[in-house]
Order: C-alpha cells, then sequence, then structure tokens
C-alpha cells in the first residue's frame, strides 16, 4: 500500500495547543467544582500529551497510564501487540474524579476500552475527556470534554501523534484503499 | 527435528502459534513473552484481576499425567483473561495411545476448544497433538516426558529478570537431577538464547547426563565449587524413584553433598538468589533455612507463573481476520 506522509505540526505548535487545552481544563474543572481530580493517560500518545497536560495542572496525584490492547473490541483480529505496557494506577480510582487523555479521537473504540479498564480498578466519580486532536470518523457515541484541533481530514488519512520527544503530528494518506479499520 | 519444531510453533508472519519447547525460539521472542507477561504480573494488586481478552474462548486443560499444581496454575491463567476452561484428565492407556490422543483432540475440537494445555509422560506428547491440530488451535505443553517444560522455564526466566534484570553477566547454576529433569532442559535453553554468561549443571555423575556439555553448559560435582560466584541458583526436586533405581544411596546422603545450605549458598554471589522450580523436599535438596530464607524467591516463582502463563496463552491464541472491511 503506498502512502503520503506530511508533516501537520511541529512541537511548538503542539505545545501551544496543549496549553489552550490545560486553560480550558482549568476552567472546566472550575465550573464543575473538581478539586483535585487525577489524571490518566493512554499509552503511546496519549500518556505524552498526559505528560504535558499533569505538569501544567499541578495534579497531586501520580499520573495513571493505561495500555488498552487487552480490553480492545478487535483483539481476537489484533491479537497481542508486541509493546504492549503494564497499566499503572498508583491511586485510588474509588470516588476519584478522573480526566482521561488521549492524543486522537475517531472511532470512539479506544475510549470505549480505556473506561472498561478504569472501572475494573474501582468505580470512579467522574470522567472528563481530554484529546489533542478530534477528527470525524465516531463509530460510537463517546464526545469529548476538551479538544485541542479538529483538523478538517479525508477519509483515507490517518493522523498520528508521533514522539516522545520531538512531538510531531503527522498525517499520512493512502492511495489505495485502506485495508485497516481505524481503531481509536 | 529443530526447524520442523520451530516451523509448527511459528505463523508465517512470526507470531507464536504453539508453545512446545523453547528450542527454536530466537530471543525476541522469548523477550516479547517476558515483556507481555510484565502486563499481567501488576493484575494482583487489582480489585479485578482480569482482562476481558480472551472472554468466551475455550481452553481445555489435556493432562494424561496428575498435576494438581500446574493445572491449576494453568486454569487460574486462562480464567484471568476471561477464558473458558475445560479439565479433562486422562489415564494413559497401555495400547494405541495414538488413536487416543486424536480421537480426543478431534472430539474436544467440535466442542470449540482453540487451545489446549496438554501434559503427558511421553516425550514428544505436545509436539504430536500440535501436528494434528487443525487450523487456528494451538497447543501448549506443560511438560512432556523428559524432554521440555517451557512456560515453567519461561517463568523462571521471568523472576531472573525481575531481580537481576540484563541476562548477559549472569552466571547460573542448576543443581540437582538435570537427567530427569525436562525442566533444567528448557531452562538451559532458555537462559543460552536469552545470552547469559555461563550456565552450570551441579550434581552426581549419575544424574548428569553424558554428553550434558553439548547442551551448553559447564559441568560440576562438587557443589561448593558449581556454586562459586553465581548469581542464581536453580535447585531442582529429587525425586524419590532414583534412590529406588539405584542411582543414589540414600536422600540423607545426596542431602549431606547436594542439599543447598547457608553455609553453601555464601559460595554464591551475596545478593544470589535461590529459585525452585517446586514442589520442594526440605532437607533433601534444600534447607528450610535457605528456602523460607531472605536470598529464596520460590514464592515469587509461583505467583510470576500465572502472569507468564497469561503471556504465552494470550500470544498464541490464534486471531480471528474479519472477512471484509467496513470503512
Amino acid at each position: 500500500m503506498m502512502t503520503e506522509q506530511r508533516i501537520f505540526m511541529n512541537e511548538d505548535a503542539i505545545l501551544n495547543i496543549i496549553d489552550g487545552m490545560a486553560r480550558m481544563l482549568k476552567e472546566r474543572l472550575a465550573k464543575n467544582g473538581i478539586e483535585d481530580p487525577a489524571m490518566i493517560g493512554i499509552h503511546t500518545g496519549g500518556a505524552w500529551v498526559a505528560e504535558q497536560l499533569h505538569q501544567r495542572l499541578g495534579l497531586s496525584q501520580p499520573l495513571g497510564l493505561l495500555d488498552i490492547n487487552f480490553y480492545r473490541d478487535d483483539f481476537t483480529k489484533s491479537g497481542v501487540n508486541p509493546l504492549v505496557k503494564p497499566s499503572t494506577i498508583d491511586f485510588d480510582i474509588e470516588n476519584q474524579h478522573v480526566i482521561l487523555v488521549d492524543d486522537v479521537l475517531q472511532t470512539g473504540r479506544t475510549i470505549r476500552a480505556a473506561m472498561n479498564e478504569i472501572f475494573d480498578f474501582g468505580r470512579p466519580k467522574s470522567i472528563l475527556l481530554a484529546t489533542l486532536i478530534e477528527r470525524n470518523g465516531r463509530q460510537l457515541p463517546i464526545e469529548p470534554s476538551i479538544v485541542g484541533l479538529q483538523p478538517p481530514l479525508e477519509k483515507d488519512e490517518h493522523i498520528r501523534l508521533e514522539g516522545p520527544s520531538p512531538l510531531t503530528l503527522t498525517v499520512n494518506k493512502s492511495k489505495k484503499r485502506r485495508t485497516e479499520k481505524p481503531t481509536n | 527435528m529443530a526447524s520442523q519444531t520451530q516451523n509448527i510453533q511459528l505463523n508465517d508472519d512470526g507470531s507464536l502459534r504453539h508453545f512446545l519447547t523453547i528450542e527454536g525460539l530466537n530471543k525476541n521472542i522469548l523477550t516479547q513473552i517476558l515483556d507481555t507477561a510484565e502486563s499481567f504480573a501488576v493484575l494482583p494488586g487489582r480489585p479485578i484481576k482480569k482482562v476481558p481478552a480472551l472472554r468466551g474462548r475455550i481452553i481445555t486443560n489435556l493432562f494424561f499425567e496428575n498435576s494438581t499444581r500446574t493445572r491449576t496454575t494453568f486454569e487460574l491463567a486462562a480464567k484471568r483473561l476471561s477464558a473458558d476452561v475445560l479439565n479433562f484428565n486422562i489415564s494413559t492407556s497401555a495400547t494405541s495411545k495414538g488413536e487416543t490422543l486424536l480421537d480426543t483432540l478431534r472430539n474436544l475440537e467440535a466442542m470449540h476448544s482453540e487451545m489446549f494445555v496438554v501434559r503427558h509422560n511421553a516425550s514428544g506428547a505436545a509436539h504430536f497433538i500440535a501436528e494434528h491440530a487443525a487450523p487456528g488451535i494451538s497447543v501448549i505443553n506443560a511438560g512432556d516426558g523428559r524432554h521440555a517444560h517451557p512456560t515453567q522455564a519461561m517463568l523462571d526466566m521471568f523472576t531472573i529478570r525481575k531481580h537481576k534484570g540484563d541476562f548477559t553477566p549472569l552466571r547460573v547454576a542448576i543443581v540437582g537431577d538435570i537427567l530427569h529433569s525436562r525442566v533444567a532442559r528448557s531452562q538451559i535453553l532458555a537462559l543460552n538464547t536469552l545470552g547469559v554468561t555461563e550456565v552450570r549443571v551441579v550434581g552426581p555423575r549419575t544424574l548428569i547426563p553424558t554428553d550434558a556439555r553439548a547442551l551448553g553448559v559447564h559441568v560440576y560435582h562438587d557443589l561448593e565449587e558449581g556454586l562459586r560466584d553465581v548469581d542464581v541458583v536453580i535447585m531442582l526436586r529429587l525425586q524419590k524413584e532414583r534412590m529406588d533405581g539405584a542411582l543414589l544411596p540414600s536422600e540423607e546422603e545426596y542431602f549431606q553433598l547436594y542439599g543447598l545450605t547457608n553455609d553453601r549458598l555464601a559460595c554464591a554471589k551475596p545478593d544470589a538468589i535461590v529459585m525452585h522450580p517446586g514442589p520442594i523436599n526440605r532437607g533433601v535438596e534444600i534447607d528450610s533455612e535457605v528456602a523460607d530464607g531472605p536470598r529464596s524467591v520460590i514464592l515469587e516463582q509461583v505467583s510470576y507463573g500465572i502472569g507468564v502463563r497469561m503471556a504465552i496463552m494470550s500470544m498464541c491464541m490464534q486471531k480471528h481476520p474479519s472477512a471484509g472491511d467496513e470503512s
């Protein structure tokens, strides 16, 4: 399959967007009356974004990290990802306000899997979803609370966050029909 | 034979399908098993100690040789992957073993079992079943005769990596009845594939295979010499049958020469760890004060065993690609 790759956004611009996300999050937390929320980033791209947000918000609980590989709805089809990492949540989920962070929201399946995994740790008081990129292609009724950017993309274009340093957003356009379903 | 086994164990894309023996598996895939097991090793700390990955898939324990411990570990591992478990304990019949094996296999396949965990007292049994398995079916070797016990070796490697990190500089001593031990064979293969500095086998001449050095090990008959400066000590269980078979005079004499006491452990490095695949014979191959002491990681091996088996089973379970593609 032939693909064309272009750099969509470089690190400086991405960090600017994340600054904006942090401001919007602070407003939203104040509006909802939430003090001392915890944050969880989804491996791998969501974790990078979460690290940046966690710093900017000065949260007291350590950043939680989630690998959703074993909760994917297409696990039967895709199997174990050789790069799977352990999920680590070093705070108590029970009754905790949580900010869930991912890099790209498209179909909504990753967030569905992430929420199922979070609930296996305990019962959160609430979950806010913050995503760096929101794009078209939703297949489930899942909507973000905070969005960094909504780039207009064609159906055959994929956007990815590369990292951890420098953070770069790249867009791949396939010249043939896609054989892989987008899953995030 | 090695390349045949390798072809059987791997799919065309190099991913695992069967897990029968360490032989023919390279360092990358062994490392991937250990890395994947890390994700499962954290589960005991959670309220829900399961992941939904293999939900609804059927895993059958096909144990032709009795073993409550190993069977229970595999059962727990399968259940923690949310799979459904069937347990078949079949005593081996004397005649036409081949037919019985295959008939049993076909019956279970017809019940949609996709994975078989096989323990048998005949070497090569798991391999035989794997050769005859329908497409999409996986076989895991839970111990076959004197040949291999690869899942035990992997959990031992996981334990070593947890404590020592890098395999490269390590010297490992395996002590006991190497000759009859399928565990030792698998451990030696795994340690060498993962690139340790040295593997030593230590034991009486009657219990060490004559061609041991061909396995890639150094042979010692003196325990203290064999333990000198090692980083890892693996003790093997001495089976009572060895005394009956006149391979050893008595348990007491074995303990005098090859039993691990604190004094002997002092020959190893000060931070050496003590391992044992279990069950332990206190006062025969290992002294209680060592087994229960600060350097023993024997109980950790048991708990890591579940996570490592979860990793192997989830990696081997075959994928069902979907027929078409919707955008």
